[in-house]
């Protein structure tokens, strides 16, 4: 049992410079003192001799897309804030849940002072008075870093009353969730902090940056996108532009897991590396595990919709992988070999949404149990001939046409979430549901696992 | 009795004053509930509405929908198993059926010394080091049951008292308030509150 991560940074195939993991390796990285002997707070002070329509204007011109899953250009967002209403905060998504998604948690714990200047120059540049970091809570480490490099940060001048000697004052409040996923959605994390149950709000209001926290301007930004505004106040939005793809600008972190030999969290030009580099490099992913082939593989989080061998060429770029059918996401990727069950895999993601909904909207609370019942009967051995038929019907009324990017009748897309590990697993391998079906158990050569049997009533769907 | 106590109560207030309205407060106040007592009790989700200026009932609407709030005693020891889609596929149910095994229970419940809760939980964000577990939210990466065996030993001997802490507490640093506090946005939401 390993207690520190084996995380790999990258330096082949194709190279860039760290952006955001520079310090994963410094022991100390993670303290004041070891952030600011590596060059930290260096871009606060940057930006502080800059206007602040300056440093947006840097974060614009790099073009750099959000990293939550939704990649939205980031210098875009800011400018959706409408001019003149106040007080304006900054909501910082450190919710990091999503299956398969690894690299916010690692940011917090090895870097917490990266993100804080990211956040003192980001509130800086749209003129915010306060932040919130809001950290998951099952992340007792991070909430440990995080708080402990917040009181050195203001007993440094880089947080609080007049920055750095300037006359910009911002306070940064930690604080942290309890335990749910769909508190990751940006409008359910705002009730969240403002201390109600994390339920997606009704849109409209369409955007957080007009009506957010208690109904004021609020840009809510994921913890990858923030840690890269120091590097590009430092070396120019030109040069973050510069590497990647013109359509996926910068460096980005992709956690592999599954079925490779060596599992870990790479930071990799996006927009150009491959998902075969990723799996098969020896200093990415090292090839399938044994020697075996892909037979299925996520490529943004449990959300996304499955990619086959035939997509392995595709760069990380995201409209390449937009227009294949699915999304870069999270950048959470999870290889499965041929050795994969996938009914077994399609009912875990799926019962992952149907625990997950908030039950704000029938379609999904209804819909994701009765999907997530229907699979656990195939897989205990009770399928019925009609349990394809009823699973898409099912789907259908979440997302209407099933199609890629989802439509739905429900408040947010986390019901239409759960209808992509079907779509992707019966779509491609409808001849092992059947055989589940006819057969009470798997295809010959994947591997079971010992889930446990029926806990509930079979399903009345 | 189980209110917060004195050092609580200042810690609460402190919290409170970080945020634009008190009833942002209330989720790390339920934390710090959960940490003096090692589960939330009714008695100290009225005091929290008291300190807040709400209902009892809305600060139980809030907390009845997040996973971590126990509504009654557990183990000292909550250990979480990840059977999500990146660890099923590296052994996770394996892994929990070994778990069961040694612990005598079954995922959902806790044993009968008080020592034990365990969980089977969803993605914990520690995807490529699967099977990834936790331990009242401290991580154990790659866990083979070995691995798990070691672990309820030590935890049974007492012998990580200072990494694992007894469940309930989460950091161990807070963040504090301190003369350079800008309250500016406070200030200002207090302004549009009064509009
Ligand atoms: C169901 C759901 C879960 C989400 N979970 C997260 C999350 O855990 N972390 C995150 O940063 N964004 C998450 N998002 C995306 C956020 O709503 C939001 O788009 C993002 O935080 C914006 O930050 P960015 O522009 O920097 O990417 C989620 C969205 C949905 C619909
Ligand atoms: S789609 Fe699901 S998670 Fe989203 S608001 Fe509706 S019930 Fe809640
Ligand atoms: S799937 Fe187990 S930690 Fe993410």
């Amino acid at each position: 049992m390993s207690e520190v991560p084996s995380f790999h940074v990258a330096g082949l195939v194709p190279t860039g410079p760290k952006i955001i993991t520079s310090r994963f390796d410094v022991e100390d990285g993670y303290t004041y003192d070891g952030y600011v002997r590596t060059g930290g707070y260096q871009a606060l002070r940057t930006a502080l001799g800059k206007t602040p329509q300056q440093v947006h204007e840097e974060v614009r011109t790099s073009e750099m897309q959000g990293r939550g899953g939704a990649g939205f250009p980031t210098g875009t967002k800011w400018g959706f804030l409408p001019p003149n209403v106040f007080p304006r905060y900054l909501v910082v998504n450190g919710d990091e849940s999503e299956p398969g998604t690894y690299k916010d948690r690692l940011l917090m714990e090895l870097d917490p002072h990266q993100l804080i200047e990211g956040i003192v120059i980001s509130c800086y540049a749209f003129e915010a008075v306060q932040a919130f970091l809001y950290v998951r809570g099952e992340m007792a480490l991070a909430q440990e870093r995080l708080a402990r490099a917040l009181n050195d940060a203001y007993a440094n001048d880089i947080v609080g009353t007049n920055v750095l000697g300037h006359d910009f004052s911002v306070d940064v409040t930690l604080t942290w969730g309890a335990g749910a996923y769909i508190v990751g959605e940006e409008t359910a994390l705002i009730e969240s902090l403002e201390g109600e149950r994390g339920m997606p709000r009704l849109k409209p209001p369409y955007f957080p940056a007009a009506k957010g926290l208690y109904m004021q301007p609020t840009i809510v930004n994921n913890v990858e996108t923030l840690a890269n505004v120091p590097w590009i106040v430092t070396e120019s939005g030109q040069a973050f532009h510069d590497i990647g793809a013109p359509t996926s600008t910068g460096m980005r972190m992709f956690a592999v897991s599954g079925h490779v030999e060596r599992p870990g969290v790479f930071e990799v030009p996006n927009g150009t590396t491959t998902f075969r580099m990723l799996f098969e490099a020896p200093e990415y992913g090292g090839g399938v595990r044994g020697g075996r082939s892909v037979k299925a593989f996520i490529p943004g989080g449990a959300s996304a919709m499955w990619f086959y061998p035939e997509h392995l060429d595709l760069p990380l770029d995201k409209p390449t992988v937009d227009k294949a059918g699915s999304m870069l996401g999270s950048g959470a990727i999870v290889v499965m070999d041929d050795t994969t069950d996938m009914v077994a895999a399609c009912w875990r993601i799926v019962r992952f949404f149907a625990r997950e909904s908030c039950g704000k909207c029938t379609p999904c609370r209804e819909g994701t149990t009765w999907l997530e019942r229907i699979l656990k009967r195939i897989l205990d051995g009770h399928g019925r001939a009609e349990d394809l038929d009823t699973l898409m019907a099912v789907s259908e009324s979440i997302s209407p046409g099933i199609a890629w990017p989802p439509r739905q009748t429900t408040i947010c897309p986390l019901g239409p979430s759960a209808v992509s590990p079907i779509a992707s697993a019966v779509g491609r391998f409808r001849d092992e549901f059947e055989h589940y079906i006819d057969h009470g158990r798997p295809i010959d050569g994947v591997a079971r696992h010992p889930i446990p049997g029926p806990s509930t009533e079979p399903a009345h769907a | 009795m189980s209110r917060l106590s004195d050092a609580n109560v200042s810690i609460a207030k402190e919290i409170i004053g970080r945020y634009p309205r008190p009833k942002s407060a209330l989720i790390p106040l339920l934390h710090l509930a959960q940490e003096q007592h090692g589960w939330v009790s009714n008695e100290s989700m009225s005091h929290i509405a008291e300190l807040v200026g709400v209902t009892p009932a809305e600060v139980y609407g809030t907390a009845s929908f997040y996973e971590m709030f126990k509504f009654h005693p557990v183990g000292r020891y909550c250990i979480d198993v990840c059977t999500n889609i990146s660890c099923q596929l590296l052994g996770a149910w394996e892994l929990l059926e070994h778990a069961e095994r040694r612990l005598g229970v079954r995922a959902g419940s806790t044993t009968d010394d008080g020592m034990f809760t365990l969980e089977d939980v969803e993605c914990i964000a520690a995807c490529t080091e699967a099977p990834a577990i936790e331990v009242n939210y401290r991580y154990r990466y790659r866990v083979t049951p070995d691995d798990f065996d070691a672990l309820i030993d030590k935890l049974t001997a007492g012998r990580l008292g200072d990494e694992v802490p007894r469940f309930g507490t989460l950091a161990r640093v807070r963040q504090r308030t301190t003369d350079r506090w800008s309250g500016a946005g406070t200030t200002a939401q207090a302004e549009v509150d009064a509009r």
